[in-house]
């Protein structure tokens, strides 16, 4: 039954990655951006939800209400300036600088301003609550809340992508700009639009993580490399195979950490080595942003 | 100019430079209503990127164009759709992961008030009604190409530019691609198409030009110029100029 409990856990874990990744996944599947500011961009979300949402007199539960929109409107911002520029130079190294330099960036101001003290959501006694459905499987109430809008987050975009119009238009530039630009396609607003949606599921992802856990300036980095792990184990530009790349990363995490606590994160990588290996495509491997 | 009054396509002195490469040099065509203007012409000739800079994708390095007196040379190629120009480019360039319903009515997105809907296409391609909900990359290489025409007309363009039609497809079906030009030329729409095929092209069209280098070594209609004529433009046999275009054109 121990083993159960790992599997849970993991699956827990795993929805939470899977919402990290999403926008990852989105970013590069429809623009060919590689985010490597991915992760810091969830830690500004953290401290603004834990800096701005109390001026509201909001409960910080409820945070993701300002936080969300929020980057959704940086998101387009960003991606119509200083992202549309880099792409506009033709050199996909020019994007992944500029991605990389807002990592650094991101991470030294968060510093400056901040200190490296770790800094949580503070969601009073939810955090404790739990049920437990057999004696040794005990599942919490927010765990279960994040892989629920997990869930909700990524059913919803695949609805988006698949059923609307803008998901039409999304489709179309991720498959062939140019061929988009003729049917008079703005292709550079449709990746504005992208952008938002990515941005917006980060926020939402670094607020589960500051309620789930702590968050640091230095966090990203490490979240970023979960995030992609989890893109990589289900399949670039697969937003099922996301999901269940983050479970799988999330129950090998477990497994792992069962094993010995020294090898949680350790089996997260061997898994995604072994994906790497075997099935360089992913286990999930689908068409682009779809 | 085919006694219309006013030009429906006007490009004036075009160049386009790819780098160092001269791709189109001092280009000019008049084109009315309901013409069809065929640009023939070797591999490298300079043809699909002349169609290109039409559409907006290329930016030339000299030169004006104008669709219905309107100049659209610094317009986005987005734009341009709203200005009547639509272009099937080579290879048919249909999107892959969105089924062919879809593709069709992604051409509606920046339509001009016209007689083509995605009905209307369904109407001239029946079998598409059926098949549309399958992707696109399902498709055959003749039924991508009428699904490529459908989505630029459902635009309802005032020019319609037609990317080597006939590429990599069987004669029969390419033949039967362009036996409905006449239809699309009942509604006034105007056709500018570019052909590596003499035969096809010089079968549908109102006027040809060869274009040679970036440069066109021949213009006029099809009837009035002979075989050879066209073999040594095309190819450049001889250094002949068959006249100014411009001279042509009026």
């Amino acid at each position: 039954m121990i083993w159960v409990n790992a599997i849970v856990q993991g699956i827990l874990i795993g929805g939470f990655y899977a919402l990290f990744a999403c926008g990852l996944s989105l970013l590069f599947g429809v623009m060919g951006i590689i985010n490597l500011a991915h992760g810091d961009f969830a830690v500004i979300a953290g401290y603004a939800a834990v800096l701005l949402v109390p001026q509201t007199h909001l409960p910080l539960v409820w945070g993701f209400l300002i936080v969300v929109p929020m980057f959704a409107l940086g998101g387009y911002v960003l991606q119509r300036t200083l992202f549309q520029t880099a792409l506009d130079r033709g050199n996909p190294l020019t994007i992944l600088l500029v991605t990389f330099g807002l990592s650094v960036i991101t991470e030294n101001a968060l510093l400056q301003a901040f200190t490296s003290n770790g800094q949580s959501i503070n969601i009073g006694s939810l955090i404790a609550k739990s049920f437990n459905p057999s004696p040794v499987v005990s599942i919490s109430y927010l765990s279960l809340a994040v892989l629920i809008v997990a869930v909700v987050v990524l059913v919803g975009l695949s609805l988006t992508l698949s059923r609307t119009k803008t998901g039409r238009l999304i489709r179309a530039v991720a498959d062939d700009r140019e061929a988009a630009e003729l049917v008079g396609v703005n292709y550079r607003h449709v990746f504005g639009i992208a952008a938002a949606i990515a941005l917006a599921t980060v926020a939402l992802a670094g607020i589960a993580s500051g309620m789930l856990t702590e968050f640091a300036p230095s966090s990203g980095t490490n979240n970023l490399l979960f995030a992609f792990e989890a893109v990589v184990i289900g399949g670039i530009g697969s937003l099922w195979g996301t999901l269940a790349g983050g479970i799988v990363l999330g129950i090998a995490q477990q497994i792992g950490a069962q094993i010995n606590p020294a090898y949680q994160i350790l089996a997260g990588h061997l898994v995604f080595l072994a994906v790497l290996a075997f099935r360089p495509n992913g286990l999930f491997r689908a068409r682009v942003a779809a | 100019m085919t006694g219309r009054d006013s030009p429906v396509l006007e490009v004036d002195h075009l160049t386009v430079h790819h780098g160092q490469l001269c791709a189109v040099s001092d280009f000019s065509l008049r084109l009315g209503a309901a013409e069809t203007f065929a640009i023939i012409g070797a591999n490298g000739a300079g043809k699909s990127t002349l169609l290109r800079t039409i559409a907006g994708l290329h930016k030339p390095s000299a030169g004006t164009i104008r669709v219905d007196g309107t100049d659209v040379t610094s317009t986005r190629a987005s734009d341009r759709v709203g200005a009547g120009i639509a272009l099937v480019p080579e290879g048919r360039r249909l999107f892959p992961s969105l089924n062919l319903a879809e593709n069709l009515s992604i051409g509606t997105h920046r339509a001009r008030p016209g007689s083509f809907t995605v009905e209307r296409v369904y109407d001239l391609f029946p079998w598409m009604r059926e098949r549309r909900g399958q992707r696109a990359s399902q498709l055959s290489g003749g039924e991508q190409q009428a699904v490529a025409i459908g989505r630029a007309l459902v635009a309802n363009p005032r020019v319609l530019l037609l990317d080597e039609l006939s590429l990599g497809l069987a004669p029969v079906v390419a033949q039967r691609i362009y036996a409905l030009l006449p239809e699309l030329l009942e509604t006034g729409m105007t056709v500018l198409l570019v052909e590596q095929d003499v035969t096809q092209a010089t079968r549908v069209a109102t006027r040809v030009a060869c274009l040679l280098e970036g440069r066109t070594t021949l213009e006029g209609r099809p009837g009035e110029l002979t075989r050879e004529q066209i073999e040594s433009a095309y190819f450049g046999l001889h250094e002949e100029h068959w006249g100014d275009p411009d001279e042509a054109a009026s």
